[in-house]
C-alpha cells in the first residue's frame, strides 16, 4: 500500500492500517481471507447451478422450469402413489372382506390393526385418548362395557354413523334434564342418586330412603336403565350396576347428571374416512376390548 | 410564550411544533376513546391521551426551565454529546430484557406443564408468546440498538446527535409503542402476524417513530467531524432503512374504522405468506443481524483496543449480506403453496448469505488478534467473542435448515425453536450483554463495572442456559422430524402426533431450565448495572481528543 500516503503499521500484527480512524478504531488493510472468498465463489457456483436444475426464475407469464424438470407437487404424487402402491394388495383384499373374514385371516388382521391403529391415532385419541382408555364423558373402549354394543357389526356401525352425530343412521337417545326441566324434584333427585349407587355396591348416605330413590327410578329411569339399572343398548343407557361410571361415580356427578341430561356426541366418520379405514379402525377398536359381556 | 423574562428566549420551531401535534393527538385520542367500538381500544386511547398531555407538558416544562440558549455542539473543541437519551434506553433495554426472558420460561413452561396458564385468556400460550418475542425482540434488542446507535453514531462522528426533542421523541415513543403493543397482546389485540402482531394504529405511530429515528441517525452522520463514515454505521443505517421498508411493506392494511383496532391486510394468501416472510426473515436479517454486526464493529474493537480486522472484509461482507439477506424469506415456506421457483431462490440465496454471514464473524472474531490473553481476565470481552461464536455457528446453520432436503426434516419441529435461540440468546442477546456492560461504566462516568465477578457468574450461568436448551431443542426436533415421517412396514404412520408431543415432554422441561439460567443470568446483570451506576468508583474526567490521535504518515 505504498501508494497511500497516510500508511501506519499495526506493531502487533505488522499489517498496515487503512489510516482511518474514529474514536480510536483503526482498521487493518488485510486481505479477504482466501478460503472465505472461495467458499463464497463455491456457494454462487452451485446457487446457479441449482437455478438452472430446478424451477428458479419468474418469467412475465411463467417461470423457467428447470433442466431436472421437477415439480413439488409432482414429487408429492409420486410418493403418494408409491405409499398407496404399497399397501394396495392388502387394501383390496380388506375392502372385498366381511370384518369376519378379516378378522380369521391372520395376514389381514395384522394389516387391519396396523391401519386401524395409524387412523386411531389421528382421528380418535383425541377424545378416547392414545391408547382408547377414555377420559371423563369419553368411554374407555379397552373395557368389556360398551355403551352401544360390542360386536363386530355394532362397532362398525357406531364408528360409521356415530351417536348424537348429524347422520340420519347414527345413534340417538336422551337422557332427560329431570332437574332442570321440573321433572323431579331435588329430593327425589337425591333419592335416587343413592338408589343408583346401591345398584352397584357403593356406599350411601346415612338415613337416606332407598326405598324412596328405589320408587323413583321404577317411575323414571327402569324404562330405559332396566329395572335394576342393568342398561339397556338400544338406547344406549348405561348398565348402573357395574363399576364403570363414564362421568364418575360419586353422589355429585350423578346428581349433576340427573339435574342437566347428559348426551355425549360421537361424530359419524362415514364420508370422511373411506369404507376400508373405517373397518380396520372396526377391527382395531374391537380387538382392544370388544364382543365381550354384552 | 415567547414573551417570557428573556427577551432572546423563544420556542424552537421543535417544541412549539411537537408540542402543538401532541396536543392534537391528545385530542384526537379523547375523541376516539369515546367512540371506540370495544373497551380494549379505548383503554389504548386513553393511553394515548394520556401520553400526549403527558409530553405537551414535559415540553412546555422543558422550554421554561432551560437557558436560552439550545446546548451548544461543541464544548471547548470537544463535541457536547447528548447522552441522556442513551442512558435511558440502556435501562430500558435491562428491564425488558428481564421482562421478556421471564415470559419466555413461563411459556417454556407452559409447553411442558399447560396448566400453568391458570384458565385465564391473559396468560394463554397465544398471547404469551407474541408478548415473548416481542419484548425479547423489540423491547429489549430494540433498546439495545437505540441506545448504543445514538451512542456510536455520535463518537464515531465527533458530533451532537441532531436534533433536541427527537432523539428523546425516538427513545420515548419506541418504547410507548412497546407498551401499547404489550398491553394489545395481554387484551387479545392482535393482527396475527407473526412479528408484526400490533394492530394499524400501533403500527402507525411506529412508523413516526422510525422515521423520526431514521432522521436524527442520518442527520448526525452528515454532521460528522470524519471524511468516512464508520462501519458500525453502515450497519446502523442498513438496520434503521430496510426495517422501516419491511414494516411499511407488511402492515398495508386497511382499518375497519378509526374506531376499530382491527384493519385487514391488503395482501392475500400465499402472496400474505410470502409478504410476511420477507418481512420476517429480514427482521432476523436487519434488526437481529445488521444492528446487532454494528454493535459488535464498535464495541469489540473498543474493548479490546485492537483494530478492526480487515477493512476490506467488513466492505464485501456488508453489501454482499444486505444484497443477499432480501432474497432470503420464502425458505420459511418451503413445501407450501408457494411456487416452486420462489422457494428455490429463497433456497439458493440462504445459502450463498453463508459466507457473508461468516464474514462478519471472521472480522469480529480476528479482530482479537494480539489480545486474546485479554478474553482470559475480561469477561465482557468473553461475552462478546463467544455472541460472535454463536453467530457464525447460527449462520451456518441457517443456510443448512434452508436446504429443502433437511428442511423437510427440520420445519415446523422444535430443531427451528433451537436454531433461533442459539441466535437470539448466543449472538444477539450476549453481544447486548456486552454493550451493555460497556455503556454503564462509560455513560455513568465509572472506573469499571461494580462487579467483573459477577459477569462472570453471569457469562457461565447464562451459557450453561444456552448450551442446555439448544442441546434439547436439537434433539427434541431431530426426534419430532424423524417421528412423524416414521413409517411402519406395513405402510401407515407409526406414531399419532399425540405421541410425538409426548416424547417432547422432558426436552420441554430440559429447555425449561436452561431458560431459567439464563433469566437468572440477567437478574445479575441488572444488579451489577444497578451498583454501578448507584456505587462503583468514578472515572477521571474523559480527556476526548479533539482530534484524531492517528497523524498520517508522509
Amino acid at each position: 500500500m505504498a501508494h497511500e500516503k497516510h500508511e501506519k503499521v499495526d506493531a502487533v500484527t505488522g499489517v498496515a492500517t487503512t489510516g482511518h480512524s474514529w474514536d480510536d478504531i483503526e482498521e487493518l488493510n488485510n486481505p479477504l481471507p482466501r478460503w472465505w472468498l472461495w467458499t463464497f465463489y463455491l456457494c454462487i457456483v452451485w446457487a446457479i447451478a441449482y437455478c438452472i436444475a430446478y424451477p428458479a426464475w419468474p418469467l412475465v407469464s411463467s417461470y423457467t422450469k428447470g433442466a431436472l424438470g421437477w415439480h413439488s407437487r409432482d414429487a408429492v404424487e409420486v410418493e403418494l402413489a408409491a405409499l398407496k402402491d404399497q399397501r394396495s394388495g392388502m387394501t383390496a383384499k380388506l375392502a372385498a372382506s366381511s370384518l369376519e373374514e378379516i378378522k380369521q385371516d391372520p395376514e389381514m388382521f395384522a394389516f387391519a390393526r396396523a391401519q386401524g391403529k395409524a387412523a386411531f391415532g389421528d382421528n380418535c385419541a383425541p377424545c378416547h385418548g392414545a391408547g382408547g382408555g377414555g377420559a371423563k364423558g369419553y368411554p374407555n373402549l379397552n373395557d368389556d362395557d360398551w355403551l352401544w354394543g360390542g360386536s363386530l357389526e355394532q362397532v362398525h356401525h357406531t364408528i360409521q354413523f356415530g351417536v348424537r352425530s348429524t347422520n340420519d343412521q347414527g345413534h340417538s337417545g336422551t337422557m332427560p334434564a329431570f332437574g332442570r326441566d321440573g321433572m323431579l324434584k331435588r329430593e327425589e333427585i337425591s333419592q335416587v342418586a343413592d338408589y343408583v349407587r346401591s345398584l352397584s355396591g357403593l356406599p350411601t348416605e346415612k338415613g337416606v330412603d332407598l326405598a324412596a330413590g328405589a320408587k323413583v327410578f321404577a317411575d323414571n329411569c327402569a324404562a330405559c336403565h332396566g329395572d335394576k339399572g342393568q342398561g339397556m343398548l338400544e338406547l344406549g343407557a348405561p348398565n348402573l350396576s357395574d363399576q364403570i361410571w363414564l362421568f364418575g361415580s360419586d353422589k355429585a356427578t350423578i346428581v349433576e347428571g340427573l339435574m342437566i341430561g347428559r348426551g355425549s356426541v360421537m361424530p359419524a366418520w362415514h364420508g370422511r374416512l373411506d369404507d376400508t379405514t373405517i373397518k380396520a379402525l372396526t377391527l382395531y377398536v374391537h380387538s382392544l376390548g370388544g364382543d365381550q359381556n354384552r | 410564550m415567547a414573551h417570557t423574562a428573556t427577551t432572546s428566549k423563544g420556542m424552537t420551531f421543535g417544541e412549539a411544533g411537537s408540542a402543538l401535534a401532541f396536543g392534537a393527538l391528545a385530542f384526537l385520542s379523547i375523541i376516539i376513546a369515546a367512540k371506540a367500538y370495544t373497551p380494549e381500544y379505548a383503554f389504548h386511547a386513553y393511553l394515548f391521551a394520556a401520553a400526549s398531555v403527558a409530553s405537551v407538558f414535559v415540553i412546555v416544562n422543558r422550554y421554561y426551565e432551560r437557558p436560552a440558549a439550545l446546548p451548544p455542539l461543541t464544548i471547548n473543541g470537544k463535541p457536547n454529546y447528548n447522552m441522556g437519551p442513551v442512558k435511558f434506553a440502556t435501562i430500558a433495554s435491562v428491564i425488558w430484557g428481564i421482562a421478556g426472558f421471564t415470559i419466555g420460561l413461563l411459556i417454556a413452561l407452559q409447553l411442558a406443564f399447560p396448566s400453568l396458564n391458570f384458565d385465564t385468556s391473559w396468560l394463554s400460550f397465544g398471547r404469551m408468546r407474541p408478548l415473548h418475542t416481542s419484548a425479547v425482540i423489540f423491547a429489549f434488542g430494540g433498546n439495545v440498538l437505540i441506545a448504543s446507535s445514538f451512542y456510536v453514531v455520535q463518537r464515531t462522528c465527533r458530533a451532537r446527535l441532531v436534533g433536541d426533542i427527537s432523539p428523546w421523541f425516538v427513545v420515548l415513543g419506541y418504547n410507548f409503542f412497546i407498551v401499547i403493543a404489550g398491553t394489545g397482546y395481554l387484551l387479545g389485540i392482535t393482527q396475527g402476524k407473526e412479528y408484526a402482531e400490533p394492530e394499524w394504529y400501533a403500527d402507525l405511530f411506529l412508523t413516526i417513530v422510525w422515521v423520526t429515528y431514521f432522521l436524527v441517525f442520518l442527520g448526525t452522520v452528515m454532521r460528522r467531524k470524519e471524511s468516512h463514515i464508520y462501519v458500525a454505521n453502515w450497519f446502523y443505517l442498513a438496520f434503521i432503512l430496510t426495517i422501516a421498508v419491511l414494516h411499511l411493506g407488511n402492515n398495508a392494511t386497511v382499518p375497519v374504522s378509526i374506531f376499530s383496532p382491527k384493519s385487514y391486510i391488503v395482501w392475500s394468501g400465499v402472496q400474505d405468506a410470502l409478504v410476511q416472510w420477507w418481512y420476517g426473515h429480514n427482521a432476523v436479517g436487519f434488526f437481529l443481524t445488521a444492528g446487532f454486526l454494528a454493535i459488535m464493529y464498535y464495541f469489540i474493537p473498543k474493548r479490546a483496543e485492537r483494530p478492526v480486522y480487515s477493512y476490506r472484509l467488513s466492505i464485501i461482507h456488508f453489501w454482499s449480506l444486505i444484497f443477499m439477506y432480501i432474497w432470503a424469506g420464502p425458505h420459511h415456506l418451503h413445501y407450501t403453496a408457494l411456487p416452486d421457483w420462489a422457494q428455490t431462490l429463497g433456497m439458493v440465496f440462504s445459502v450463498m448469505l453463508w459466507m457473508p454471514s461468516w464474514g462478519g464473524m471472521i472480522n469480529g472474531l480476528m479482530t482479537l488478534s494480539g489480545a486474546w490473553d485479554k478474553l482470559r481476565t475480561d469477561p465482557v470481552l468473553r461475552l462478546m467473542v463467544v455472541s460472535v461464536a454463536f453467530y457464525g455457528m447460527a449462520t451456518f446453520e441457517g443456510p443448512l435448515m434452508s436446504v429443502k432436503a433437511v428442511n423437510s426434516l427440520s420445519h415446523y419441529t422444535d430443531w427451528t425453536i433451537g436454531h433461533v435461540h442459539a441466535g437470539a440468546l448466543g449472538w444477539v442477546a450476549y453481544i447486548s450483554f456486552g454493550a451493555v456492560y460497556c455503556l454503564v461504566p462509560w455513560l455513568w462516568n465509572k472506573k469499571e463495572l461494580y462487579s467483573m465477578k459477577a459477569v462472570s457468574w453471569h457469562f457461565w450461568i447464562s451459557t450453561l442456559g444456552i448450551v442446555l436448551y439448544i442441546s434439547s431443542m436439537w434433539v427434541a426436533g431431530i426426534l419430532q422430524g424423524l417421528m412423524w415421517r416414521a413409517y411402519t412396514n406395513l405402510g401407515f404412520l407409526e406414531y399419532s402426533f399425540i405421541e410425538t408431543v409426548e416424547a417432547m415432554h422432558p426436552f420441554y422441561i430440559i429447555r425449561a431450565l436452561g431458560g431459567a439460567l439464563f433469566v437468572a443470568g440477567s437478574l445479575i446483570m441488572a444488579w451489577n448495572v444497578w451498583k454501578t451506576i448507584t456505587s462503583a468508583e468514578a472515572a477521571e474526567e474523559e480527556a476526548l481528543p479533539a482530534q484524531p490521535v492517528l497523524v498520517a504518515a508522509e
